[in-house]
């Protein structure tokens, strides 16, 4: 297969109240094999999955909110987060955990992985996939 | 290029459709499906937001869901079209891409 295509997953729930995230999650990380322009958005309580702080220890559930740290490695390095699904819900980008990628193209420099956008570039966005998976 | 959006949860539940209406853009359509179809219903504390957007996206609900539901045409927003299940392939041929909000 050579020709690549734009992915898009579309994370709308929070993380440990249903399997949705951490599949999603799965799914991301088992595509990267594929060598596909990949993107993730978060938006709604989607939000949620990418907070600082999380500890799972009294609920028996995998913490997987470090291993967005780890996508970098497997080229995916655009985490979308959008900026009004914050504000209804409190948060900051400082309330988000740093994921860093390091950049090929410009000597391996250390760059932020999440970057904070608008309703309308989020829209945007979706609009210019070719493949949108939902969760 | 535009996209067709299913929703297949009640507004009454879910933020689904409202987010949906916040990112779909002109030419686009979207198809209730599901419990998704109560989104289609007059005269609701949603239906205006629904019909708002009626000008520049199209809007469906699938026909056998509706149904099921006991929900009459004349219980829709007017200018809400149904379609089958065949219609729906066809939404989703016509359509450069599709996207679910669950």
């Amino acid at each position: 297969m050579s020709e690549i295509k734009k992915f898009l997953y579309v994370n709308r729930k929070a993380p440990y109240g249903t399997i949705y995230a951490l599949e999603s999650l799965e799914v991301v990380l088992i595509g990267a094999a594929f060598d596909q322009d990949v993107s993730l958005a978060f938006l709604d309580d989607g939000v949620f999955q990418l907070t600082k702080g999380q500890n799972t220890d009294g609920i028996g559930i995998k913490n997987f909110s470090p291993t967005f740290r780890a996508l970098g490695d497997y080229e995916v390095t655009k985490l979308f987060v959008e900026q009004e699904s914050l504000d209804e819900r409190g948060l900051t980008a400082d309330d988000l955990q740093e994921v860093m990628y390091e950049d090929e193209d410009d000597d391996w420099a250390e760059k932020p992985s999440i970057r904070i956008v608008s309703r309308s570039e989020m829209a945007d966005i979706m609009a210019d996939q070719d493949v949108v998976l939902s969760f | 290029m535009s996209t067709l959006h299913t929703v297949n949860k009640s507004p009454f539940a879910t933020g689904s459709l409202a987010s949906c209406l916040n990112h779909c853009k002109d030419g686009d359509a979207i198809l209730l499906i599901e419990d998704g179809v109560y989104g289609g219903l007059a005269e609701t504390s949603v239906s205006g937001q629904v019909q708002k957007m009626m000008g520049s996206v199209a809007i469906y609900v699938l026909g056998p869901d509706a149904d099921a539901r006991g929900l009459a045409a004349d219980r829709l927003l007017a200018g809400i079209n149904g379609v089958d299940y065949d219609g729906f392939v066809d939404l989703v041929a016509k359509h450069d891409r599709t996207q679910a909000w669950l």
